[in-house]
């Protein structure tokens, strides 16, 4: 299975990205003024400032021709992975509900965060270790990886969350305090409707190694995003 | 058409920056300002002012989050370069 990384002008963390997914399948870069997605099996919009941020994050980069190309590829079921950035490009491209504003801290604010899945078989995170060894489903399963972002408190009106909780479309959520950016019920990360398209601002791609960073704990949503496509496969 | 495009965050929406701009208003000696908030300006000469409403929404303004206000400023004021 191969994973498409999508660059825009002003991306930073494509090669983190990259190399994430070279761990567990092949990868290629995808160029934002390129409408072709070269037959990848999935598509991770990664972190940095497309455009520079500039107007809003995420706004200019939504109508970059590839988007195009990937709204029609997520409509039609496709896995889409959208980091910090990306996750900020999803929600103004309107495949993600609600938005990403500044940080309740007001700053750029760069650390370590603990992450409980919420929702362990999503092809996000069906490879997440389970908490305890004999698999305690009382106990969340807790993600170790870093955040950096300014603007990253999840937002949306409260007739949404209801009924993106209802839906169990929160996949993700900040643990006990954790929620350093002030999103709104500690949502980290949020799907789509059909579960296909997933966004989040913690960094899973700069958590692949124990030797950089102490974790490689993001390593697992990359592992599950190619056990749900070999699912598919057979 | 010289048009101008307001954009602020939706009432009871937390706004981090005017927050900090109203805490830090007293303590310049600037006492009684309340209810501070920031948003953006955005400026444009367009010919075909039914475009602004569509743009906001487009692209200028997320809806989901932000209110806009469209003002249109005719005549065109002269650039202070050619003033």
């Amino acid at each position: 299975m191969k994973f498409g990384v999508i660059q825009f002008p002003g991306t930073c963390d494509e090669l983190d990205a990259l190399n994430a997914a070279r761990l567990v399948g092949d990868a290629r870069l995808l160029w934002h003024a390129d409408p072709r997605l070269h037959h990848v099996d999935a598509v991770i919009v990664p972190g940095g400032f497309s455009y520079g941020d500039y107007l809003r994050a995420g706004a200019i980069a939504r109508f970059a021709p590839v988007m195009d190309s990937v709204i029609a590829f997520a409509r039609e079921g496709g896995l889409v992975l959208g980091i910090c950035n990306g996750f900020q490009i999803l929600c103004e491209a309107n495949l993600l509900p609600g938005a990403l504003l500044v940080n309740a801290n007001r700053r750029f604010t760069f650390r370590q965060v603990n992450l409980d899945v919420i929702r362990p078989h999503t092809p996000f995170t069906r490879a997440c270790p389970p908490a305890t060894a004999d698999g305690d489903s009382e106990q969340p399963i807790r993600l170790s990886i870093p955040a950096k972002h300014s603007c990253g408190r999840y937002y949306a009106d409260e007739p949404t969350l209801d009924a993106i909780e209802a839906r169990g479309q929160v996949v993700l959520r900040y643990a006990p305090g954790e929620n350093f950016n002030g999103s709104l019920r500690d949502i980290a990360a949020v799907s789509n409707q059909a579960g296909n398209v997933l966004g989040l601002m913690p960094h899973p791609e700069h958590a692949v190694h124990e030797l950089l960073g102490g974790s490689a704990d993001g390593l697992c949503l990359f592992r599950s995003m190619s056990l749900a496509l070999d699912a598919d496969a057979t | 058409m010289r048009a101008r495009v307001l954009i602020r965050p939706k009432a009871g929406i937390l706004d981090p920056q005017g927050a900090a701009v109203e805490r830090a208003l007293p303590a310049l000696g600037f006492a009684g300002a309340s209810h501070v908030h920031v948003g953006r300006l955005v400026e444009l000469d367009i010919e075909d002012a039914d475009q602004l409403r569509p743009m906001c929404e487009r692209l200028l303004a997320n809806p989901l989050v932000e209110d806009y206000e469209i003002q249109l400023l005719d005549p065109a004021p002269r650039d202070e370069a050619s003033a």
